[in-house]
């Protein structure tokens, strides 16, 4: 008679606890962190801290925020960190006068941003119509640009190094707004902007469908070629903001260097916060928990004196873990 | 019945009381297959019959539960499909798995390379691939790369190949499927040459024509046992169609569905195809649908059936033919295109074409409605949860409610939602393929009386279901389909599993008096 009752009372809160671990994983592991430097790290309590952190992290967040998308169709892209390379290589040619001459400084370097942005988002978009007219996979379509992009950033830059010093420009890396540094800002909004469209809008419905079941999808009306194309072209206008954030705190423009690596950091980002890697699930502040999970190892690591390569070693065992326990919360 | 016994006292293979469960659920039970030295044998029947289970069991893809495997004389044992082969049984498959930019030559002899010195011996290999191919009366440069040759070729290729392994049963599984007629004849002159040199073929096919030109014996099976074992000579098609299905020829239909008599007018003409193809599987096919009517299409496996009702969705491209809708051209080159002139299309396959599995009811529910509950880019939720919880109470989907995700339920609910996904749009064509596979008997009830009930407020309903009752009848037309062509249509009281089935076999409806006999 009682057999029923005292098994649900079993079962339901091992279950939850369990749905809770996985559902809150993320968090609770960078709230673990921060517990950890509060009483290990010295002087971990500072804005100084802070700032330092989210800057080094906001990069990585911005493209991430793309790379979500991408990944929630069931994609990758490869080519982030190339198209940061070349928008980072077009705006100072801009605003530098170097391929067109604009007189009045605050233009020129609105253009060359804008323009840098755009250029970006274009070849985002070519990947996707590589990836949907010819059915290539993502991730062969966008190492077609992750080795030609950085090649067109330093042909169009004849491999020279543009430094710069130009307070019209680097407000978007060394500017504050109201004591926020302005990169944090812009990931602040972008990661709030996605995460409301993928839940409220149209345009999410469809990614997290095309993910989640693309032939389904298709039987169902969804333009899906449109929607990765759009996708993809997201990706790249995100690799173009952070393209810029980074040479403005650099103070120049390497093509060389700017962006490099930068597809696995997002991609990590992205796995670690939650995000299933074969698309159909997405979650962009998961993304921006992961990469503040990421930086802030790093940091913990670095800052108790354990060099680079080791904090390297960690982030694969993150990514191990949050893989785990995504299959953990399927099954 | 059993038939007597081959020719030779010993069977090549015996198969006896072979079981095997997945998960639980029987997918064989006791059946049996025997194949006589130098036979050519047929092994047909229905989906989920339990042939490709036999054959997975014989050449070593699954172990077997239970059961007995002879073998040329021995006990038999494959472990894997490579075992199986190196033990004398090769599998020609429906996609050819050779590889293409290697040389006829390296496909032949690949794995079994003679060498002289520690070095490839590639004269005595040419001449060896040049032999067998001559066999089948094909002369060809056997230094190209197979993919420079057609399909029939490849297949001679695999066939050689597996000769040079000196293979004395050969399992061919719809070995047919991708030629085209002269190649089919080719094909089967070489069965006929590896009969005479004492190989036996498992041939399995649901082309009933091809059976009678080089079978000798045909067994049939349904529901994972062995229902029939035959003379190919003294079986006719309609005998053969009607073990398939389960059916006693002379049987009358008594109700099985839940169709029951129906009521509301059948109206105007909503869809008019005429002579659709596509590929190889829809050569001509011409039909119709009415508002209020439910057609249903009859016809074997690889009769064309859900190629032609997705080429009428647009999800497949379609090479020549016309349709309209509602008096209006309907040209689809996506489904988004047909759905936009009112059509709604539920695949036979859930799981891969149906559910978004992770999401929730609701959105599943207004996956294909969306774009219409959406303003300035930003979905509805109120009106979306407003229609949501209408078609969850009038199609008595039992769930958790609108959040649930949709994997958490069963088929038959999941069914539902599918359904729900296009009652949604209001639409005036509905293309329910298999409506009820794979559901239990409760929720099927409800499907098909669901179905009824749409049809009399007006739906034009195109129903493809391979359970003949399902077809008989819920339909008010039914056509049949065979080899991509529509054979014979049958309407109201013409409408008996006796004429269907004679059409699925036959061709045309004229057979039908004289099928037994043959």
């Amino acid at each position: 008679m009682s057999d029923v009752a005292p098994s649900n009372l079993n079962t339901s809160p091992r279950f939850d606890t369990m749905r809770f671990l996985t559902k809150y994983s993320t968090l609770l592991a960078l709230l673990a962190l921060v517990l950890f430097n509060v009483i290990f790290t010295n002087h971990f309590i500072s804005i100084q801290t802070l700032n330092v952190n989210l800057t080094q992290v906001a990069t990585i967040v911005i493209v991430g925020v793309g790379m979500t998308l991408v990944i929630a169709t069931g994609g990758i892209d490869l080519s982030v960190g190339s198209l940061m390379a070349i928008s980072g290589a077009i705006a100072p040619l801009i605003f530098l006068g170097t391929a067109v001459h604009i007189g009045e400084i605050h233009v020129a370097v609105a253009v060359g941003m804008v323009l840098a942005i755009l250029v970006a988002g274009a070849f985002g978009w070519f990947n996707g119509w590589l990836i949907t007219r010819f059915h290539i996979q993502p991730i062969i379509a966008t190492l077609v640009l992750f080795i030609a992009g950085r090649g067109i950033a330093q042909v169009s830059t004849n491999g020279n190094l543009q430094p710069f010093k130009l307070g019209e420009f680097q407000w978007i890396g060394l500017g504050r707004w109201f004591g926020v540094p302005v990169q944090v800002v812009i990931m602040i909004a972008l990661v709030a902007l996605t995460a409301w469209i993928l839940k409220r809008s149209l345009f999410g419905r469809q990614i997290l469908a095309i993910g989640g079941n693309e032939r389904a999808a298709r039987l169902a009306g969804v333009p899906v070629a449109n929607v990765k194309r759009w996708v993809y072209c997201i990706s790249g206008l995100c690799s173009g903001i952070a393209g810029l954030v980074v040479i403005a705190i650099n103070s120049s423009s390497d093509a060389n260097l700017v962006g490099l690596g930068m597809e696995l950091d997002a991609i990590a980002a992205v796995a670690v916060g939650g995000t299933l890697l074969s698309g159909g699930r997405a979650t962009v502040t998961g993304t921006l928990i992961g990469a503040l999970i990421i930086q802030l190892v790093r940091y913990t690591l670095l800052a108790n004196g354990v060099p680079d390569d080791v904090a390297k070693l960690v982030k694969a065992a993150l990514i191990i873990i949050a893989v785990w326990l995504q299959r953990h919360g399927r099954t | 019945m059993v038939s007597e016994a081959p020719q030779n006292n010993t069977p090549l293979l015996s198969m006896q009381n072979i079981n095997k469960a997945f998960a639980g659920i029987p997918a064989l039970s006791s059946a049996s297959l025997e194949v006589a030295a130098g036979e050519v044998h047929a092994l047909i029947g229905q989906n989920g019959a339990g042939k490709s289970t036999m054959i997975k069991i014989l050449t070593g893809y699954v172990s077997r539960d239970s059961g007995e495997i002879n073998f040329d004389g021995a006990a038999f044992e494959a472990r894997s499909p490579h075992d199986a082969q190196a033990k004398g049984i090769s599998t020609i498959y429906q996609e050819i798995n050779l590889v293409p930019f290697r040389s006829i030559t390296e496909n032949i002899c690949l794995g079994r390379e003679s060498r002289r010195y520690g070095f490839l011996n590639w004269n005595a290999m040419h001449e060896e691939a040049r032999g067998l191919m001559r066999r089948f009366n094909i002369n060809i440069d056997v230094r190209k790369p197979l993919y420079e040759f057609n399909t029939a070729t490849q297949q001679m290729v695999a066939i050689a190949r597996a000769i040079g392994f000196k293979a004395k049963l050969f399992i061919m599984d719809e070995p047919t499927s991708s030629l085209d007629e002269r190649e089919v004849n080719v094909l089967f002159d070489v069965i006929r040459q590896l009969k005479q040199s004492g190989i036996s073929v498992i041939f399995v096919s649901h082309k009933l024509d091809e059976l009678y030109q080089v079978c000798d014996r045909v067994t049939i099976m349904r529901d994972g046992r062995t229902v029939k074992v035959a003379n190919i000579k003294s079986i006719s098609k309609i005998e053969l169609v009607a073990s398939m299905l389960g059916r006693d020829v002379a049987q009358v239909a008594k109700s099985a569905t839940a169709f029951g008599n129906r009521k509301g007018k059948i109206g105007e003409t909503v869809l008019e195809a005429k002579s659709l193809s596509a590929g190889h599987m829809v050569q001509d096919v011409s039909f119709s649908v009415k508002s209020g009517e439910i057609v249903g299409f009859a016809g074997l496996l690889g009769a064309g059936r859900t190629e032609t009702a997705r080429l009428v969705f647009g999800a497949d491209a379609m090479r020549s033919g016309t349709m309209s809708l509602d008096g209006q051209p309907l040209a689809p080159r996506h489904p988004i295109d047909a759905i936009a002139q009112g059509v709604g299309f539920s695949s036979e396959d859930r799981k891969l074409e149906g559910i978004i599995p992770d999401m929730s009811v609701a959105e599943n529910l207004t996956l294909a409605l969306m774009p219409q509950i959406t303003k300035a880019g930003i979905v509805d939720e109120e009106k979306q949860r407003v229609i949501v919880e209408k078609f969850i109470a009038r199609l008595g989907v039992k769930c958790s409610g609108p959040e649930q995700r949709i994997r958490e339920l069963s088929g038959g609910n999941q069914q539902k939602v599918l359904l729900a996904r296009w009652l949604a749009m209001n639409p005036k064509l509905v293309i329910l393929d298999e409506p009820t596979r794979g559901i239990d008997v409760g929720a099927k009830a409800e499907i098909q009386s669901l179905i009824k009930e749409l049809a009399e407020q007006g739906l034009g309903v195109l129903m493809i279901s391979s359970e003949l009752e399902e077809v008989i009848e819920g339909s008010d037309r039914v056509f049949v389909l065979r080899e991509g062509r529509n054979v014979a249509e049958f309407a109201g009281k013409q409408i008996s599993e006796a004429a269907v089935m004679a059409a699925m076999a036959h061709g045309n409806e004229d057979h039908a008096t004289s099928g037994s006999a043959s």
